[in-house]
C-alpha cells in the first residue's frame, strides 16, 4: 500500500524543537512519508508544503501558549489553497494556561481542526487516531 | 605559441579573443555587429579582420564560441508552488544561462496558454510537485501545453509520477524527461535539468538561431553566454588542481536591459544557530534583474530607488535627473556626453548595483518569541565574500568602477540584508570573462591564469 504522507512542525514563533522530532520519528517508524518542517513554521509554509507533496495530513505542534492564535484561519487557507478537507491535528500547550481540554478541543473543531491532543500525548494516540481517520489497516 | 580564438555572438555585438594558451596570455580583442539576420560570419569576419589588424594574422589551433544572439536561450518555466517548485524551475533554468520570459506556478489558465503561444520559447521547462506529490498540475500543464502546440522542445522535470502521463499528453512533441529539481520536500536538484537544457541548446537552438553556419568555421557553439560567465567565475573562485581560486565571490554585469548577478559561495548562516528558511540555494547562483538596465530598463532602477535618492547621489536636482532619464530612455544608444550626464550615469549605475545585489543576496532577521531572540536567514549569507567582479559595458568603460561597486557592498542603514563587507574590486576591463569561460572547457588553467592577470583591482571605492 502506498505510504500516507503527513506535513508536520511547530507553528509561530515557537522554537520548542524536541518534541516534534520525536513525533518525526515516531510517524517515520509508524510507516508514515513525514515532511517534517521544523520549528517557526509559518500557516502558508504548511500548506505550501502540503500541495507540493500531496499531503495526506498536517499535524501542527505548538508548545509555548500562543497555538489558538497561530493557528487561527489554518483551515480556510486550506481551503483556499485547494486542500479541501485535508486531515488537520493540533496538539501540545496549545492554550494559555489551565483550560479544560474539551473546551479547548471543542474551539479548536470550531476551527476546522479534525482532533486535538493535550500536553503530554503520547505518540501512539496520534498514531491511532491517525490510522482511523485515513483508513489504515494494521 | 598555442593560439585559441573565443567568439561571443552577443545580442548586438560579436566579440572575438585570442589567447595563447602556451604561454597563458591575452593576445588581443575586436568586435563587430551581429548580423544574425542575415548571416552571422559577416559580423564575425568584420571583427576577425579588426583583429587580425591589431595582432596580425595567426593559425588558431582550434575557436570556440558562446551566443547570447537572437534573444539568447529564450525559456519559459512552470511549476506549482510559487516559493517551491516554480522558484526551482526559475533557478535552474537562469543558471543554465537563460532568459527566463515568464515563471507560472499552479495550473496553466486559458490566458496563459494564449501568451505561451505568443511568446513562443526555445525551450518550455515544465515541472510540479515531490516525487510521490501532487500530480494533478504538472499532468493539467502538459494538456495545455499540448493543445496549444508549437514546436519548442519540452523538458519533464517535476514529480516522477506524472512524468509518462505527461509524455503521453504530449506525444508528438520532443519532450525530455529528468530528474525532478524537487524531489523531496526542500531538497534542490537543479544539475541534471541543466545538463539536459545545455544538450538541447546544443542540438536545436543553435540551429534554428541562425548559428549554424559560424559552426563550420569554428569548432562548436558551447553554451549561452551567461553560462560562459558562470563558468569563469567558478573557475575564478575554486581554482584548478594546480593552481588555487581568489575563494568566494559576487559578480556584477549591469547592462542596458537586465543586470545579471552571480555568486559563487556557500552562503551559510554565520552562526549556526541561525534557522534556513525557504528553498536551499545553489553553490553557484546567478539572478537576473529584467527591470533594472542602463537604458532600456532605466525606469525600473528609478522606480526601484526612488528619483530623489538617484539624484542626490548624482547631485542634481530631481527634476534635472527626470529630465536626463526621460532622455537616456528615449536614446537607448546615448552616451554621457558632459559632466552632468555622466554624474547622472553614474548614479544610476550606482543604484542598479544596490537594487541588484539586495535582491540577489540572502536576509538576516530577528525573531523575538518566548524561547528568546532568533535568528532566521533566507537567501545567501555574502556578508564574509571578499571579493567583486565587474563586468559589462556600462561599468567598465568608467573611471569610479570601484565607487560604483561599492554601492552592492554591506550597507549599514539595511544591516539584514546579506551583502558582501568591504571587498576588492576587480574589473574587467578588457571584457574577457565569458571568453575565459570557454577557454577553461579545455585549458582551464590558461584561462584562470588570463583571469587572474586581466581583472584589474579598482581601489577608487576606498
Amino acid at each position: 500500500m502506498e505510504k500516507k504522507t503527513l506535513v508536520i512542525g511547530v507553528i509561530g514563533a515557537d522554537v520548542h524543537a524536541v518534541g516534534n522530532q520525536i513525533l518525526y520519528h515516531a510517524f517515520t517508524d509508524a510507516g508514515f512519508n513525514v515532511i517534517n518542517l521544523g520549528v517557526m513554521v509559518s500557516q502558508e509554509e504548511f500548506i505550501n508544503a502540503a500541495i507540493e507533496t500531496n499531503a495526506d495530513a498536517i499535524l501542527v505542534s505548538s508548545l509555548y501558549g500562543q497555538g489558538e492564535l497561530d493557528c487561527r484561519g489554518l483551515r480556510e487557507k486550506c481551503d483556499e489553497a485547494g486542500l479541501e478537507g485535508i486531515l488537520l491535528y493540533v496538539g501540545g500547550n496549545i492554550v494559555i494556561g489551565k483550560q479544560p481540554f474539551d473546551e479547548v478541543e471543542k474551539r479548536f473543531k470550531a476551527m476546522g481542526f479534525d482532533r486535538s491532543f493535550p500536553p503530554g500525548t503520547p505518540p501512539e494516540v496520534d498514531i491511532e487516531a491517525l490510522k482511523e481517520d485515513l483508513h489504515l489497516e494494521d | 605559441m598555442k593560439p585559441i580564438l573565443l567568439i561571443d555572438f552577443g545580442s548586438t555585438y560579436t566579440k572575438v579573443t585570442a589567447v595563447d594558451a602556451d604561454a597563458p596570455r591575452l593576445l588581443g580583442t575586436a568586435n563587430s555587429y551581429t548580423t544574425v539576420q542575415t548571416d552571422v560570419n559577416d559580423g564575425l569576419a568584420d571583427a576577425l579582420s579588426k583583429l587580425e589588424k591589431s595582432i596580425g594574422k595567426l593559425d588558431y589551433f582550434a575557436r570556440y564560441a558562446c551566443s547570447s544572439a537572437a534573444g539568447g536561450l529564450r525559456m519559459l518555466a512552470s511549476g506549482l508552488v510559487p516559493e517551491l517548485t516554480a522558484e526551482a524551475a526559475k533557478t535552474a533554468s537562469l543558471g543554465a544561462g537563460a532568459k527566463v520570459l515568464k515563471t507560472y506556478a499552479f495550473k496553466l489558465t486559458e490566458d496563459d496558454a494564449e501568451e505561451i503561444k505568443a511568446l513562443d520559447p526555445d525551450i518550455f521547462l515544465l515541472v510540479g510537485g515531490t516525487d510521490g506529490g501532487n500530480t494533478e498540475c504538472m499532468i493539467h500543464n502538459a494538456g495545455v501545453l499540448a493543445s496549444i502546440g508549437g514546436d519548442y522542445p519540452i523538458i519533464l522535470a517535476g514529480n516522477r509520477n506524472a512524468a509518462r502521463e505527461c509524455q503521453r499528453l504530449l506525444e508528438g512533441r520532443e519532450v525530455h524527461v529528468c530528474e525532478n529539481v524537487m524531489p523531496r520536500f526542500g531538497t534542490l536538484n537543479i544539475e541534471p535539468t541543466q545538463r539536459e537544457i545545455r544538450e538541447v541548446f546544443l542540438n536545436n537552438i543553435v540551429k534554428a538561431k541562425g548559428l549554424s553556419r559560424a559552426t563550420e568555421l569554428i569548432s562548436g557553439i558551447m553554451m549561452p553566454t551567461p553560462s560562459a560567465v558562470m563558468t569563469a567565475m567558478k573557475l575564478l573562485a575554486e581554482g584548478t588542481a594546480g593552481q588555487k581560486g581568489i575563494g568566494d565571490l559576487v559578480a556584477v554585469d549591469v547592462g542596458g536591459a537586465t543586470t545579471d548577478i552571480y555568486s559563487v559561495a556557500e552562503g551559510l548562516p554565520d552562526d549556526p544557530r541561525t534557522a534556513l528558511r525557504g528553498l536551499p540555494e545553489p553553490y553557484i547562483k546567478r539572478t537576473v534583474e529584467g527591470d533594472i538596465g542602463m537604458r532600456y530598463s532605466i525606469r525600473g532602477i528609478v522606480d526601484a530607488a526612488g528619483i530623489e535618492k538617484v539624484a542626490g547621489i548624482a547631485g542634481l536636482t530631481p527634476e534635472r535627473m527626470g529630465e536626463i532619464v526621460d532622455m537616456f530612455a528615449e536614446h537607448t544608444d546615448m552616451l554621457p556626453y558632459d559632466d552632468e550626464t555622466a554624474r547622472a550615469d553614474e548614479a544610476l549605475a550606482s543604484m542598479a548595483v544596490r537594487v541588484a545585489v539586495t535582491r540577489h543576496a540572502g536576509r538576516l532577521e530577528e525573531v523575538f518569541g518566548l524561547g528568546g531572540l532568533k535568528l532566521v536567514q533566507t537567501g545567501k549569507n555574502l556578508v564574509n565574500v571578499d571579493k567583486f567582479i565587474v563586468t559589462g559595458g556600462s561599468l567598465i568603460h568608467t573611471e569610479h568602477t570601484g565607487r560604483i561597486a561599492s554601492y552592492g557592498f554591506f550597507d549599514e542603514e539595511d544591516p539584514s540584508s546579506l551583502k558582501p563587507r568591504a571587498c576588492d574590486v576587480l574589473v574587467d576591463r578588457s571584457y574577457i570573462i565569458a571568453a575565459m569561460g570557454l577557454l577553461s572547457e579545455h585549458y582551464p588553467d590558461a584561462a584562470l591564469t588570463i583571469l587572474k592577470e586581466e581583472l584589474k583591482k579598482d581601489d577608487s571605492a576606498k
